[in-house]
């Protein structure tokens, strides 16, 4: 969100029931900041792709894990071992296991930082009074003043919805909330 | 109905012991959270003795490793044939109680076991501090430490590469993997945490330390979607990864083909007991925890008799483990398979090991069949001394009886520990215990945010289904 109208709930369930409102009325560019996971909003978020990304990470890694081993023990240094076969496949699939899984998580957990757009000490946010207590019991909603429907006067029916407070915030020149 | 209420998983999930709540803490989000964050604000008067004494057994690992640098291997017991003894007993002991920290955050996540939240970060503390012990043990055992990198495959000017068909390479990548893997699991789920802590952090510079740490993590619903997606994925990604973690250093010995060893048991034998001795590490760790934080409400008797489950569930798998070693070694009619299992285990010149392990893996568990017992923390606590004595001893039991008296009898040699041996081994209790503490110190180990989040979906199971059929969560 770049610029809209923020507003602060004091629970859960106030702030799913309007975020669930307002999506029906057919807003979409809402947004919500919550000290953990609400499943409802979530749903509203559509499939992550990082889960897709990371089966992508796991294969290239656990190809690069044998690979790396055949290169290693089949082609540039081959020793024989008991007359086994130089590219000896069982011996190879625990470490490609391995790899697979480590790539995997990297990607994973790099994925999840770079589409978050973290780590980001400093944010625009963060200087709105109050909103710290998102972190902890505060339920925060953001409403994007691009969105079609936004109109100034949905502050009264955010606060008719049990909204403690409305913000109106702007982009300002140092730039504004993704 | 979800899949798991279908397959009877709703049963473990909601009603584990038969009633015992999992958390008993009223109170508001910001109650829950001031609460759990209190013991990082708090004066410990007894943190500084306590990390002290802990330090110095630090101390004296130091100084044990760097004499052993210094002077070389044969300052340790090991000899030939009992060439592996301390070295791996140790790595194998470690890696295993790192085991159950895994299992606890993953496999019980995957399940949606609800008494999984109050004890995971703390269990993955305990995991990440036990897999640095364990990797110490590898890299000193190899005599000239400073050499530890050849174990990568990296374009050296010596033309050479590791050689991948040896169980050895196996156990750098998997110990190394898991190390990394455990960490990232660990640190995506504190970064709300740690988010929070900024916030009611008293002083500022604390406010500042904890805010980079959570990499200005802000609870955008988008980032919570993603989020969820990939800790699931950890979990699903951690489960396999645990397994086959200790398979690989199961292979160490499976692979050979000493008697005692050479067994196709050995991974599922070595899963089983890893996380029979993890379970015992965290109950050890878990009840002076809560006694002292008195987190009776947060870790109540709900977790205390599941764990005690969990702990007489994996004893049996173990107990029955040694049956069929037994069992396998008869049948299979090997003579020096027979002889190592039947006659020189048990009432070989390490034959109280033997008698040892069999006391505490098998029979001390038995006192948490009644419930009685797996409730009360003090017993619960003696019980996961002796199992943790008896798995070490397991250890033991399969390394060096197995080593000192092979095929030839000519070769036959008996292993005694030195002194440096057993300063060796307590000084990673003491590093343990050392990086342990400055986790509790320092770092929010109750997760929070799930911890308030169950709490609401324990409120309205309704709209956990509704999340749940919606789908858009993972």
């Amino acid at each position: 969100m770049r610029s809209g109208i923020l507003a602060e709930f004091d629970s859960a369930d106030a702030l799913a029931q309007a975020h669930e409102r307002l999506f029906t009325r057919g807003y979409r560019r809402l947004s919500a900041w919550t000290p953990y996971a609400l499943r409802s909003i979530g749903r509203t978020e559509g499939r992550s792709p990082v889960p897709l990304w990371m089966l992508v990470g796991g294969l290239l890694g656990g190809a690069f894990g044998y690979l790396v081993q055949w290169w290693c023990n089949a082609v540039d240094y081959p020793i024989n071992v008991g007359g086994r076969p130089l590219d000896s496949a069982p011996a190879f699939i625990p470490i490609t296991f391995e790899s697979a899984v480590l790539a995997a998580s990297l990607t994973g957990f790099f994925a999840l930082l770079i589409r978050s757009g973290l780590p980001r000490l400093s944010h625009p946010l963060f200087e709105v009074e109050g909103f710290e207590r998102s972190a902890v019991d505060r339920f925060w909603m953001g409403v994007d003043d691009a969105d079609p429907r936004f109109e100034e006067r949905l502050t009264e029916d955010l606060e008719k919805m049990g909204a403690l407070r409305c913000t109106r915030v702007r982009a300002s020149a140092e730039g504004g909330a993704p | 109905m979800t899949l798991a209420s279908a397959t009877g998983m709703e049963l473990l999930r909601e009603e584990p012991t038969g009633g015992e709540p999992v958390l008993l803490e009223p109170g508001t989000d910001a109650e829950i959270t001031d609460r759990l964050l209190a013991p990082l604000w708090a004066d410990w008067p007894w943190f500084k003795y306590a990390l002290a004494v802990s330090g110095l057994g630090a101390c004296a690992l130091v100084a044990a490793l760097t004499y052993t640098v210094i002077t070389g291997i044969g300052l340790w017991g090991n000899n030939i044939p009992v060439a592996w003894a301390f070295g791996i007993i140790n790595f194998v002991w470690w890696i295993g109680i790192g085991h159950a920290g895994t299992f606890i955050s993953a496999v019980l996540l995957l399940l949606e076991v609800r008494w999984r939240t109050s004890i995971n970060r703390f269990a993955e503390g305990m995991t990440l501090f036990a897999i640095v012990q364990a990797g110490l043990f590898p890299i000193f055992h190899m005599g000239r430490a400073w050499f530890a990198y050849w174990l990568i495959p990296y374009p050296s000017e010596m033309g050479l590469w590791p050689q991948f068909r040896s169980s050895l390479p196996w156990d750098v990548v998997a110990v190394s993997t898991y190390l990394t893997v455990s960490v990232l699991f660990w640190y995506t789920g504190l970064l709300p945490d740690l988010a929070a802590a900024a916030v009611r952090a008293p002083s500022p510079l604390r406010r500042r330390l904890y805010a980079i740490f959570a990499l200005g993590w802000r609870g955008d619903s988008a980032h919570w979607n993603d989020y969820r997606a990939t800790y699931l994925i950890f979990g699903g990604l951690a489960t396999p990864l645990v397994l086959s973690v200790h398979t690989c250093v199961s292979f160490d010995f499976a692979i050979s083909q000493l008697p005692g060893w050479h067994s196709t048991i050995f991974p599922p034998y070595f899963v089983a007991g890893a996380i029979y001795s993890g379970f015992a590490m965290v109950i050890t760790l878990m009840v002076p925890a809560r006694a002292v934080f008195r987190l009776e409400d947060v870790i109540t008797k709900n977790h205390l008799d599941n764990i005690g489950k969990m702990l007489l569930v994996t004893g049996w798998i173990v107990t029955y483990s040694y049956g069929v070693e037994a069992f396998m070694a008869w049948y299979g009619g090997d003579r020096y398979e027979m002889h190592e299992i039947l006659q020189n285990r048990p009432f070989g010149p390490y034959g109280f090991v033997f008698w040892i392990v069999i006391a505490c893996n098998c029979v001390s568990v038995q006192a948490l069949w009644s419930r009685r017992l797996r409730v009360s923390p003090l017993a619960l606590f003696a019980v996961s001394i002796f199992v943790q004595i008896g798995m070490w001893s397991e250890r033991f039991m399969l390394i060096v009886p197995s080593l000192h008296d092979d095929f030839l009898p000519s070769s036959w040699h008996i292993y005694v520990p030195s002194w440096i041996d057993w300063t060796i081994l307590g000084g990673t209790v003491g590093f343990f215990t050392f990086l342990f503490l400055l986790f509790l110190r320092y770092v929010p180990f109750i997760p929070i945010s799930e911890i308030k989040e169950m709490r609401r979906e324990m409120r309205e199971p309704a709209g956990r289904l509704a999340g749940a059929a919606g789908g858009g969560d993972a």
